[in-house]
């Protein structure tokens, strides 16, 4: 199959590649940029494991084909607090006990950052809808919950 | 016993902040310099005979490195064969006299195949991508066969059989009867009798099944990395299927995204794999899917109970009959467990004299039902505590009433049941308080204020369940523990970790156990190449299994740490206290002399090194419990039905439990509220249809619906915590728990909610269409307004 070349910012780098029309971007990212943090667990657009941010907004990476990306800024989980501190979102999801196995984890911080970043003020039914975007099959959520709430009251605190 | 120092400390988790930077290493993170990629093509037919698998185009497609049938498999590589399903302790057989029929399962099916998704073919490909397309090029011949779906009719005598050589399609069959159910039956005052169904769902962890495999070029060793739960269980199967001595095979479990039993069977494709990359020599990867996952990894429940109970005139229960069909799906892989437990956890905490139990598993053209969170509990505690709720209406009692009544008291412990465990003992209630559980759930879940608000559209009702677990069965978790020159301490332990934060709470036990400080213990699990012996991560085992094998290990390094630091001090060992890592004089904290230096002192470079004494300062252990420990919990409901669309909504989820002593209270809740949350999706939302072909409906998570953020509870917790006095820890298990109880709590409050109307509900999920049949149907059959049935 005909490759394509793209570029495209990478939790800040830019990057340049050639890859096939067809190539997810979960795939791009995991396979071909080596960036592991980022979950693929239903490559359908359910569980938002794959979460990353594409210009500003939380995406599945799973639907989109790394070619749409061309052009465009992606951040992953590795993006998020790339040395030092664990970043906001994270602090408040060990915290909270808001993860068991990770898996979801990244997916869920993705989604969550992008909201608190876009409306630091989201309220209660708001941070509700963000989250049903994403599955977790270990926490029964109440943690994650707890963990967003935390999440906002920090974001906000350092507004 | 151990000072209580760590245990019960709410510690932060140390897994997390790995995890947290996306650096956990799940399956799919390794990828071995050259590794090729798997993808299997699976059958489309629940029956059938293959006639004709022809791989002459796949192989030659592009990318392509090799392509399997099964004849080429089985050449290769034995059948899946569950030797430890065929094992039935001796005192199990005098109690029950048990048929176990196993069957060994074909890596990938010959000449036949008798469910969808059953692997018929891989192919192995420079990329997942190109093994895909190659799939499609494959062409199998296929020959339909008649196909049975539902367990009660394939034991009919004219269903379709699923093994063509037996004379029927009962897998197992046993049955257990004590005292005289026939005399208590003809002289109750009252008795109920019901079908009740609990329905097939599954564990579905986010993460889904993947295998790595790699030989190594110079030494031909293998090593599989898998997200597995028994890492050693695999390598010794992989042993014996594969042809290689334990000890040049290697089985890693890294992170893994979950498992609740799924991921402690053993599969097709965890053979195929390594077998691939040994014929290849080059490693092989292979993840499932999604839709692989709901259709080929195992399922859990699917039961059929007509369970009787006979009551006298204040509510005690004199007699249970129960005559259970359990549907295998198309193979039993491990024997008796789920069905056994179904019938050890039927009395749940309830003392009851007189029992007749029939057990039939019935093979069908369906996937294969295995241990799910529970294994057999939520099945029969659904049935059980629905015919509780059954019977209080019939007796006009309030059903938490009717429970208490007849629960085992604390002073009957121990209590014996008269049944015997899978394990071979006679099942013994070691401790609890069981009505203690049950007034702590009412306290919690507060139900009147909530029923208060009841509507004629709206209404509202409030449910409860009942159970007991055997937790933490044997055989045996081994666990090492050795303290390196420089005061580090590494915890080996035979299980593998899928989120339950063993690293952590296995860390307070051992620095514990040990007088060490929590930061200077590593542990480290789900690898067979870090300890020789192990089990796995099952059957909420490993905290107390693994959790009293550390004790054991680390309180013989502390004993000899202390022999060896009284002799480089020169004063007594009774003399000595170890604590946060330094042994210091009784009397004088002052002086110290750390444990790591002990360890060096040992050290065969030190010349003034002891006599006789071996070079590490470590010690092994391999515990076997004598028989399990009994965790109980009972949950509490609060719902509001929505009559007009059939909404159940959850307004309050109460749970008291009793996990014996609680390591960590922060992650022990976490694994309730998780248990919980499983429960809650199979009362409400999952459920895998088949239809009458045997094609199963809710293939993607857009039929197959997992419960979000949106359907939490407010969940209230509570811990009445009776220490087992069965080990030294006295810990009991508590994985499973939280899962158990969901269904049947939610059933009856739903039940409760619409009892006004008639409605009795006999089978889940509940979700608006069942529960608006249940309410068109209940008002069709004349049941009509108020007060028809029982207060
Ligand atoms: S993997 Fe993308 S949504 Fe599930
Ligand atoms: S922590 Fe395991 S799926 Fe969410």
């Amino acid at each position: 199959m005909a490759e394509v070349d793209i570029r495209l910012t990478l939790n800040g780098e830019e990057r340049s590649a050639s890859v096939e029309p067809r190539l997810l971007l979960s795939d791009f990212i995991r396979h071909h940029m080596r960036l592991t943090g980022t979950h693929v667990g239903c490559e359908h657009g359910v569980c938002g494991a794959c979460t990353v941010i594409v210009d500003g907004e939380p995406q599945r990476s799973c639907l989109m084909f790394a070619v749409q990306a061309d052009g465009a800024s992606v951040e992953t989980i590795e993006g998020v607090a790339p040395n030092g501190e664990l970043g906001p979102v994270q602090q408040a999801f060990h915290e909270a006990h808001g993860m068991q196995c990770g898996f979801c984890t990244p997916g869920f911080v993705m989604s969550l950052t992008a909201l608190l970043r876009n409306s630091p003020d989201a309220d209660d039914d708001e941070l509700l809808d963000s989250l049903s975007g994403n599955l977790c099959r270990c926490t029964g959520y109440v943690n994650i919950i707890e963990a967003a709430r935390l999440a906002r009251e920090r974001m906000n605190g350092a507004a | 016993m151990p000072p209580d120092g760590l245990i019960g400390q709410a510690l932060p988790r140390v897994e997390d902040e790995r995890l947290l930077r996306g650096a956990g290493r799940y399956v799919d993170d390794i990828h071995p310099e050259g590794c090729l990629e798997a993808a299997f093509l699976r059958s489309p037919f629940a029956h059938a005979r293959v006639t004709n698998v022809d791989l002459s185009e796949a192989v030659r497609a592009p990318g392509v490195v090799a392509a399997f049938d099964g004849a080429q498999a089985a050449a290769l590589a034995g059948p899946l064969v569950f030797d430890m399903a065929r094992i039935v302790p001796e005192p199990v057989r005098r109690s029950v006299d048990p048929l176990v029929r196993v069957q060994p399962m074909p890596s990938l099916a010959t000449d036949r195949v008798t469910f969808v998704g059953q692997p018929v073919a891989m192919v192995v490909a420079e990329s997942r991508y190109l093994a895909e397309d190659a799939l499609q090029l494959i062409d199998v011949e296929y020959e339909d066969l008649p196909v049975v779906v539902d367990p009660e009719r394939a034991l009919e005598p004219d269903a379709p059989l699923l093994e063509p050589e037996w004379e029927d399609n009962v897998a197992i069959a046993f049955n257990f009867r004590k005292g005289d159910p026939d005399a208590a039956f003809a002289a109750a005052h009252a008795t109920v009798e019901e079908r009740f169904r609990s329905h097939r769902y599954m564990a579905a962890p986010i993460e889904t099944r993947g295998v790595v495999a790699a030989v190594d070029p110079f030494d031909g060793r293998l090593t599989v990395w898998a997200s597995s739960q028994t890492p050693h269980l695999l390598r010794d199967f992989l042993a014996g299927a594969l042809g290689y001595a334990p000890d040049r095979l290697r089985v890693v479990a890294p992170d893994v995204g979950g498992g609740f039993g799924m991921k402690g069977s053993i599969y097709p494709e965890d053979l195929l794999v390594p077998m691939a990359a040994r014929e290849l020599g080059r490693p092989v990867k292979w993840i499932e899917d999604r839709a692989e996952d709901l259709a080929s990894s195992t399922h859990g429940r699917e039961q059929v109970h007509r369970i009787a109970l006979a009551a006298d005139a204040d509510g005690r229960i004199l007699a249970l009959r129960d005559d259970i069909v359990h549907n295998a799906g198309a193979f039993t892989t491990l024997g008796l467990v789920v069905p056994y437990n179904s019938l050890t956890h039927l009395l749940g905490p309830y003392d009851i004299e007189a029992v007749d139990v029939r057990m039939r598993v019935a093979l069908t053209n369906t996937g294969v039902t295995a241990p799910f969170r529970g294994a057999g509990r939520p099945e029969t505690v659904f049935a059980v505590e629905r015919a509780m709720d059954r019977l209080a209406r019939e007796l006009g009692m309030d059903p938490a009433e009717l429970r208490e009544r007849n629960m085992v008291r604390p002073e009957q412990m121990p209590y014996a049941t008269g049944l015997v465990y899978r394990d071979g003992a006679d099942q013994v209630y070691d401790s609890g308080d069981y009505p203690g559980l049950l007034r702590k759930a009412r306290e919690l879940v507060d139900a009147e204020e909530l029923l208060a608000q009841s509507s004629e559209e709206r209404r509202i009702g409030v449910g409860y369940a009942a159970y007991t677990e055997g937790t933490g069965v044997g055989p045996f978790e081994s666990a090492r523990v050795s303290v390196e020159p420089g005061g580090k301490v590494i915890v080996r332990y035979g299980g593998a970790s899928q989120g339950q934060g063993h690293r952590t709470t296995l860390a307070q036990i051992a620095a514990d156990a040990l007088g060490v400080r929590f930061e200077d213990v590593e542990v480290r699990g789900g690898d067979s190449g870090e300890l020789a012996q192990g089990f796995g991560t099952i059957a909420s085992r490993t905290l107390v299994l693994a959790g009293n094998a550390i004790v054991e290990a680390a309180t013989e390094v502390r004993e000899r740490a202390k022999r060896i630091a009284a002799e480089m001090l020169e004063i007594s060992p009774d003399d000595l206290e170890l604590a946060e890592g330094a042994f210091s004089p009784k009397g004088s904290p002052g002086t110290k002399l750390p444990l790591g230096d002990v360890a060096g002192f040992l050290s065969p470079f030190n010349p003034a090194r002891p006599k006789g004494e071996s070079a590490d300062l470590a010690a092994g252990s391999i515990y076997r419990p004598s028989t399990v420990t009994y965790a109980a919990g009972v949950h509490a409901v609060v719902v509001a039905v929505d009559v007009a669309t059939g909404m159940v909504e959850l307004l309050r989820y109460a749970v008291a439990h009793d996990c014996g002593r609680v390591v960590n209270p922060t992650i022990a809740d976490g694994q309730i509220a998780g248990g919980v949350m499983q429960g809650i999706g199979g009362a409400l939302y999952e459920e895998l249809v088949y239809d009458d072909a045997g094609q199963l409906v809710t293939g993607s998570f857009l039929d197959y619906l997992l419960p979000t953020a949106s359907e939490a509870p407010e969940l209230r917790l509570a811990h009445l915590d009776v220490p087992s006095p069965l080990n030294p820890l006295g810990v009991k298990g508590l994985g499973e728990g939280g899962a158990i109880g969901p269904p049947a709590a939610i059933a009856n409050a739903v039940e409760d909610a619409l009892h006004e109307l008639g409605v009795v509900v006999r089978e889940g999920p509940l979700g608006p269409s069942r529960v608006r049949e249940l309410i068109r149907e209940a008002v069709k059959a004349g049941h009509g307004k108020v007060n028809t049935v029982g207060s």
